[in-house]
C-alpha cells in the first residue's frame, strides 16, 4: 500500500499528464468521429456573448455591401411579384392547404469560420427562438449549412465547408443528383459526387438543392459548374462547384424550418421500428 | 508568490481575449493564423508548480476550444506543450536551467530564441495533426505549421518585447 502510494506522490505530473491528454484526445476523437455528439461548442453562453459582442462592432463595418445584398434582393423578389408567370409556378406553395411547408427565421453569423478542415458558424438565435438541429441556413445568394447544435441563445451550423457535411443536390436542368461535400482546400468551390455520367453537363450550369433531403426545400441556389471530371474509381462525374455566396463574408441568414420534417421523420422512425 | 499567482492568472485572461478576439480573426491567404496565445505556457515561470501548469494549461486549450468548435484538439497541444517544457528548457538552455533564473522578456539570446522556437513547433505540429487527422494531408499539415508558426512566433515576440514587466 505504502509503494502505491508513494509511487502515485512520485509520478503525480506524469499521471496527472496521462489524465489530461486523455480526455483532450477523447474529445478530439469525438468530434472526428461522430456527427453531433459534440461536448464543447460556441453555442454557450460565454463563446457566444463574446462573439455577440465582437459583431456588434464588425456589424458597422459592412453596414455598405449588407445593403447593397438587400437591395439586389428586394429586387429579386419584386420581379418576382410582379411577374405573374413565375408567382403561378412558385414550388413553396402547398395547394392543398393553402399553407407554405417551410417557415424562416431571420438570423445573424456572430461567427464564422473558414480556415479549417471542419468550419462551424455561430449564429444569434437559439432555441428560445425556435431553432432546431438539422435545420436549412440560406441567405439570399444560396445555401449556408445545417444547424448543428443549440443552446437558449445561440447556435452552431456546420458550414458547408466542412469535410463532413454532406448536402442533396441537383442539376438545374436535368435533375441528376449528387452529394456536395468539400474537399478542405478552395473556400470558394464545393465538389458535387456520384452524378451519373448519363447527365449532360456543361460549364456554367446552375447547381441546386435536390428534394431529397427534408432540410432544404428543393431548388435553393448553391452555384455554377466550374469543371467537371471522371473518379476514376467509381467512375462518376465530380463536379467543381463554383459557390454564388462568399462563405468567407457573410452578414444575415435565414433559418429554414420545415414543417413537413417531424412527419418524416415520425414516419421514418416508425419503419425502423417495425 | 502570490504576486506571481496573480500575474499569471491576468496573462491567462488577457492573453484568450487578444486570440479570441483579434488573431482568430486573422486569416493570412485564407488559412494563416497565429496561435500566440500559447504564450501563456512559454513565460509560466521556470520553477512554479508544475503540476499547477499542466492543469491551466489544460484550461487555457479546452477555453480555445470553446471559442473555435474544434472538439479538443487546442487542449491537446496545449497539455503536450506543458508537460514537455521542461525538456524544451533543457534542450535549449543547457542542463542546469534549474539554477539559473531564465527570464525570457529580457534581450533575445540564441537560447530563448530556439526555446520559443521548439515550443511554438512542437504545439502547432500536434495542433495541425490532431485538426486535419488524415493522412492525406500531410503536406498541407507541414504547410500550415510551417507558416503559422513563423506569424505566432513574429507575433509572441513582438508581445513579449511590447508589454515587459520590469519587476518580477
Amino acid at each position: 500500500m505504502q509503494q502505491i502510494f508513494n509511487f502515485i506522490i512520485r509520478n503525480s505530473n506524469r499521471l496527472l499528464f496521462l489524465l489530461l491528454l486523455g480526455i483532450s484526445l477523447t474529445l478530439t476523437i469525438q468530434s472526428h468521429s461522430y456527427h453531433r455528439s459534440k461536448v464543447i461548442s460556441s453555442a454557450n453562453f460565454l463563446s457566444g456573448g463574446v462573439y455577440e459582442r465582437i459583431n456588434r462592432v464588425n456589424e458597422y463595418l459592412n453596414l455598405k455591401t449588407e445593403n447593397d445584398e438587400l437591395v439586389l434582393e428586394n429586387a429579386r423578389l419584386k420581379s418576382l411579384l410582379f411577374n405573374k408567370e413565375d408567382t403561378t409556378k412558385l414550388p413553396l406553395m402547398d395547394s392543398l392547404k393553402g399553407v407554405k411547408p417551410a417557415d424562416i427565421i431571420v438570423s445573424k453569423v456572430i461567427h464564422n469560420s473558414y480556415s479549417r478542415y471542419e468550419n462551424f458558424i455561430t449564429l444569434s438565435s437559439g432555441a428560445n427562438d425556435g431553432v432546431k438541429p438539422d435545420m436549412g441556413v440560406i441567405n439570399s445568394l444560396g445555401i449556408i449549412g445545417i444547424v448543428d447544435d443549440t443552446s437558449p441563445r445561440y447556435s452552431t451550423v456546420v458550414s458547408i465547408l466542412n469535410m463532413k457535411s454532406q448536402i442533396n443536390a441537383k442539376l438545374k436542368k436535368t435533375n441528376h443528383f449528387g452529394s456536395l461535400t468539400w474537399d478542405g482546400k478552395s473556400t470558394g468551390y464545393v465538389q458535387l459526387r456520384d452524378v451519373p455520367r448519363l447527365a449532360s453537363v456543361r460549364k456554367g450550369d446552375t447547381i441546386v438543392t435536390g428534394g431529397q433531403s427534408v432540410i432544404f426545400p428543393e431548388g435553393i441556389n448553391i452555384g455554377t459548374v466550374e469543371t467537371v471530371y471522371t473518379e476514376t474509381k467509381t467512375s462518376f462525374y465530380v463536379i467543381k462547384v463554383k459557390l454564388f455566396n462568399d462563405m468567407t463574408n457573410l452578414g444575415h441568414v435565414y433559418i429554414i424550418k420545415s414543417k413537413d420534417r417531424e412527419e418524416l421523420i415520425n414516419l421514418e422512425n416508425k419503419e425502423k421500428n417495425e | 508568490m502570490n504576486s506571481a499567482l496573480l500575474v499569471n492568472i491576468f496573462r491567462f485572461i488577457m492573453l484568450l481575449a487578444i486570440q479570441v478576439v483579434i488573431f482568430n480573426n486573422m486569416n493570412f491567404l485564407g488559412y494563416i493564423s497565429p496561435f500566440p496565445y500559447i504564450l501563456y505556457i512559454i513565460l509560466y515561470p521556470v520553477n512554479s508548480n508544475r503540476s499547477g501548469l499542466i492543469i491551466s494549461s489544460f484550461l487555457l486549450g479546452l477555453t480555445m476550444d470553446l471559442f473555435c468548435n474544434s472538439g479538443g484538439i487546442h487542449a491537446t497541444a496545449c497539455v503536450i506543450l506543458a508537460y514537455y517544457r521542461p525538456y524544451i528548457f533543457k534542450f535549449s538552455f543547457g542542463l542546469s536551467y534549474e539554477y539559473q533564473t531564465i527570464r525570457l522578456n529580457e534581450s533575445l539570446t540564441p537560447e530563448r530564441f530556439s526555446f520559443i522556437l521548439v515550443s511554438v513547433l512542437l504545439h502547432h505540429i500536434v495542433l495541425f495533426i490532431l485538426e486535419a487527422f488524415q493522412f492525406k494531408f500531410i503536406w498541407d499539415i507541414l504547410l500550415r505549421t510551417l507558416f503559422s508558426s513563423i506569424f505566432t512566433i513574429i507575433t509572441s515576440i513582438i508581445i513579449i518585447y511590447l508589454i515587459k514587466p520590469n519587476k518580477r
